[in-house]
Order: C-alpha cells, then structure tokens, then sequence
C-alpha cells in the first residue's frame, strides 16, 4: 500500500488519553470519536487534518489504555499511516487488527518535520520526506502479522480461516 | 530437554500446546477467560457479530464487567451498557455483573474466584495486568481481540522476554504495594518494560498481602509490560483456596531461566512515593511534595479499591475531618468491599471525615464522572494515571499516591504523609 500525505508531528509517550479523551468514550460512533480525536493535546487537529494525512511521534506512542476507540479515532479523522520510534504495545496490537498502518523507525521520526510530506510503502516499508528528499528504511513486520495486514484486519483473518 | 523458562514463557507455552517458546515467537494460544467492560465490549460485540458465528466460544470464559460508566452517567452511556447487558442474556454469558452486583473488574475478577494461577486470560481493559499477582498470565488487549478472543477462544502473542525485579529486604513503615509499583515505574520509565513481562519477586513482595501485590500487577501497564507476574506463594495459595471456580495450576521459573533483565532492589530504600503529573514515571518521595496544595482526593479504583486500601485509609482518618478546601471521594471497588466497609465500621469513619462514599464505578479514574476536576484543580488519587486531562481538565492536576498518604494529604489539604498529622 501506498501512501502520501502532510505529517503531523509529536513528541515522546503520546497516551490514549490524549488520542480521544475517556469523556468521549460514551459513544462507540467511528465519525464522532474522529471528531475529537487529539483535543487534549492539539485543539486544532480535526480542523487542520486532511484525508491521506500522517501521523509521526516519538517513543512509545499510544500508551495508557487499551480502549481502540484510539486507532479508531485517527484512522477516522483522516490518518492513512503512523510513523513512531516505538508503539505501545496494546496499540500496536490494536492498530495492526482494525488495519491502521504503522510503522517504526527513530530515523524517519528525526528527519520529518511539521507540514512536510511524506510518502509511504507500507509493503517495502520505505518512507520518504519529499520534502527534504530523504529516504528511510522501516522495520519490517514478521509474517504472522503480516498475513493479518493483508486480510485487512484481525476479524477478516478470522473469518477466512473460519472451519466451512 | 525443553529448555528453561520463565513462568511467562511456561503459561504461554502451555497454552499453545507447545513445550516451549521463546522470546519474540509468534505463538497462537488458548484463553481462559477473555474480558470486557462497558466501554469496550460494545466495539468487541460490534466485532464478534462481523466474524458471523452465532454463539460465544464458551459463555462461562466470557466475563463482561459494567463498571466504566455505571450506574450509568447520561443517556449515551446507557446505551452503551444496554448492549452489553443484552448481549449478554442473549448468549447465556455467566459472568455478567449487574449494577449491584458489579465492582470494578479487576478488583472483582480475584475477589471472585474468576481468575486464578497459570491462567491466560485477555481482557479489553489495559488494567488485565492485576491477575499476574495470582501467578496468571494476564493482559490487555483492544476490543478487535477481545470480539475474536469471544468467538474463537484463542488470540495471538508475541512471546515476552521477561524483565526481573528482586526486592529483597524489609520495607520502611508506611511503605505498600503502591509505593513499590511507583518507585519501579519511577526507576525504569514508562516504556522501562515494553513489550515486556515483568516478574516481581523477593522477600519484599512475599511479606506482602495479595491486595499489595495486586497494586503492583495493576501498574505493570504503566511501565509498558504486557504483565506483571508474582510466583506463586503460601500467600497466593491461601488466597485462591477454596475461592476459584477452576483448579489452578502453579508455574515456576526455571533455575536457569533467561531473563532480559534482572534489578536488584533494596527494599528500604523504597519511600512513600508520588507520582507527579503528567506521567505515573515522573515520582519523588511524599516527604518532598508537601508544598502541593490540593483541592481533591480520590480513595478507590482497580489499583487501590481493596479492602486492605479502605483499612489503611480509614485508619488515618479516624478522629479527623477533610480539610475544608478539599473533596474527598471513597470509592470501595466492589459490593462486597462496600459492605465490609460498614461492617468494619470504616464508612462511619469516612463519614465522620466528611469524606463522600460511592457506590462501586471507575467514574473518576478515567475522568469519567464522580470527580471530575476543573481548570487549574489539582487532586491525589490512588488511581493509576495521571495523564493530561486524565480526570478533567487539561489543566488539571493528578497525583497518584498510595491510600494512606491521600488520606492524610485529604486531611491537611496539602501532600503529606500519616505521620504530618
């Protein structure tokens, strides 16, 4: 898959709070947990988001609670791919199941800034700042999870395997 | 010769049907039990309908716990809990917990005799974590894992490498479960365990009480670990005899066993510990905090909602009023906690305190409700996160400290230690 957008960037240990905060948890609507999606962090982010926008953050993003409404919110909101120095490891879970793209590599984080844009090959897992140019190499994912990428999700794989 | 291994490497292994794993194997595995709230389970029932089996793989594995948002806050968290109670009486499911019957799930899961040692449990709640205190292996999952985990009874893991902490040593007077989780936080950072399984041993931890060490499993998220295992003990055995529905199965490390890790702690150097906003990592001693002026306090919640917690925190309000700038909130975690409360003649003490008591909820944990702080507020609560925003505002104040320091900090309006007062 191939992707290309204007990054949006943040620092170290973005939590999921922050991603969409509990008081918004009452609903499980994708469309309205997209609607306040960074609030807590960036007031400005559903309004300066685009379609096909990515998301680029240090070390362990997406910590805190296991509450999916998180991956949910940004996929919803516009973002294709998140590129991190390290996940997580419930949201990298989470974002792998429901089909969000992510990708780690601490150089891409480094060398993309605010507003530059940045394309993706998630298959090649290459990543480069048109920006500036520069290119980057991602870690790629082991087969097992690769195989639930391509089924598009966790419960599309189930399904596929399901017994006839 | 199956290589050694960890206690983690062992549940997992069984549960796969394998001899052995080994760290950073992708491994698919039978669940004992899989979890969700009110929050959660709406999305996970959302999911499983998708996977079109009509039945749950075992409607007594399934445990479906309203405690987020109940008794429910407003019209849409209503709903939210109505599809999991209609859910739940649809597929027969036997752990399904009625307002009245609910309490905050992990500390009712073990309350209840649900979970028990060398059980792998997920659950769509990042606290699962709790049940390593019982020698489970125990996680949290999202909603997605746990809506397969109800159709097909298995998910996927990466196999852990396992992290130890050896505390060995006596802990200073005043010193509890929370106080050790904060410090190894503080010690080891918020990513200190990613991926990780912690596992939490020494002569520290087995002098305490499963509610202490409960505490501590509860946290094990907080420094990014998958799980916070403590080996099964005299203690762990007292408890879970003649309480779990399932026979237990004890797992031990391996002499040999690998571990990415080992830290060795002095247990008296461990002091009543705060964690400061906005990261449970970001800790210093309670002696330095006393100059933080608060405006509320929060007693309860997965982490210290215990019986052992109301005891310790009714011990320090005994004789003595909230300062009259703050609110104080007690929230026993689970009916049957409620109800010692006022056998026990605790909730007389918190009412005499001028403290508020709750029926059971995660309410203002999460910022939910039952608490929620306003512009420039700041509270000490023994909740586990302290997150921008975590229990309101966002530039609201948390700090998490253990039950018997909020009480005291309750009293004389500022942080401070039993002993100030």
């Amino acid at each position: 898959m191939q992707f290309k957008g204007y990054a949006h960037t943040y620092g170290r240990d973005v939590d999921t709070d922050v991603i969409i905060p509990a008081r918004y948890l009452n609903s499980s609507d994708s469309a309205e947990l997209a609607s306040h999606c960074m609030v807590d962090i960036d007031p400005d982010f559903t309004s300066r988001v685009k379609p096909g926008d990515i998301m680029v953050a240090g070390e362990n993003f997406g910590c805190g609670s296991s509450r999916e409404h998180a991956p949910i919110a940004i996929k919803y909101a516009g973002i294709d791919v998140v590129i991190a120095k390290s996940f997580a490891r419930i949201f990298y879970r989470n974002a792998i199941n429901t089909g969000l793209a992510i990708l780690e590599s601490p150089e891409a984080v480094d060398g993309i800034s605010a507003g530059d844009t940045v394309s993706v090959n998630a298959n090649s897992g290459i990543i480069t700042n048109e920006t500036t140019g520069a290119q980057y190499q991602a870690q790629a994912f082991p087969p097992f999870i690769r195989a639930i990428i391509e089924h598009g999700g966790l419960v599309e794989r189930t399904i596929a395997n399901l017994p006839d | 010769m199956a290589r050694p291994q960890t206690i983690a490497e062992k549940i997992l292994a069984a549960h796969a049907g394998l001899d052995e794993v080994i760290p950073g194997q992708l491994i698919e595995c039978d669940l004992d039990l899989v979890l969700a709230n009110d929050v959660t389970a709406p999305i996970a029932i959302r999911e499983f309908g998708r996977i079109g089996v009509p039945r749950v793989f075992d409607p007594t594995k399934v445990v479906l716990v309203p405690d987020h948002y109940v008794p429910n806050k407003d019209i849409k968290s209503a709903e939210q809990a109505k599809i999991v109670r209609d859910f739940a009486h649809e597929q027969g499911i036997t752990h399904y917990y009625e307002v009245g019957c609910m309490g905050v799930e992990h500390a009712l899961l073990p309350e209840q005799g649900v979970v028990g040692a060398g059980d792998l449990v997920i659950g769509a709640d990042s606290h699962t974590c709790t049940y390593g205190a019982l020698g489970a292996f125990a996680t949290g999952v999202g909603s997605t894992d746990a809506g397969v985990g109800f159709a097909t009874g298995k998910a996927w893991f990466k196999v852990p490498e396992s992290i130890r902490f050896i505390i060995d040593g006596t802990l200073a007077p005043g010193v509890t479960g929370k106080d050790i989780i904060l410090y190894l936080i503080g010690l080891i950072g918020v990513d200190g365990a990613l991926y990780g399984a912690m596992e939490i041993t020494g002569t520290a931890i087995q002098s305490l009480s499963m509610e202490g060490r409960l505490t501590i499993s509860n946290m094990a998220i907080e420094a990014g670990a998958k799980v916070g295992i403590i080996p099964v003990d005299d203690v762990t055995r007292a408890y879970l005899q003649g309480r779990t529905e399932r026979p237990w199965i004890e797992y031990h490390a391996d002499p040999d066993a690998v571990y990415a890790q080992t830290y060795h702690i002095a247990a008296a150097d461990i002091p009543p510990t705060v964690a400061y906003p906005h990261l449970p990592s970001n800790t210093r001693p309670v002696a330095e905090a006393r100059d933080v002026r608060i405006d509320q306090a929060i007693i309860g919640s997965c982490t210290n909602g215990r019986i052992e917690d109301m005891r310790q925190a009714a011990a320090v309000f005994k004789g003595h009023k909230v300062h009259p700038n703050v609110r104080c909130i007690v929230i026993p975690a689970t009916q049957l906690v409620y109800r010692q409360c006022i056998e026990e003649g605790l909730t007389a003490i918190f009412l005499d305190a001028n403290c508020a008591v709750s029926t059971p909820t995660c309410g203002p944990c999460l910022g939910g409700y039952m608490g929620i702080l306003a512009a420039g507020e700041k509270a000490v609560a023994t909740t586990n996160r302290n997150f921008v925003g975590r229990m309101g505002d966002i530039s609201s104040e948390v700090y998490l400290t253990s039950p018997a320091v909020a009480a005291a900090s309750a009293i004389l309006g500022h942080i401070a230690l039993p002993e100030d007062i």
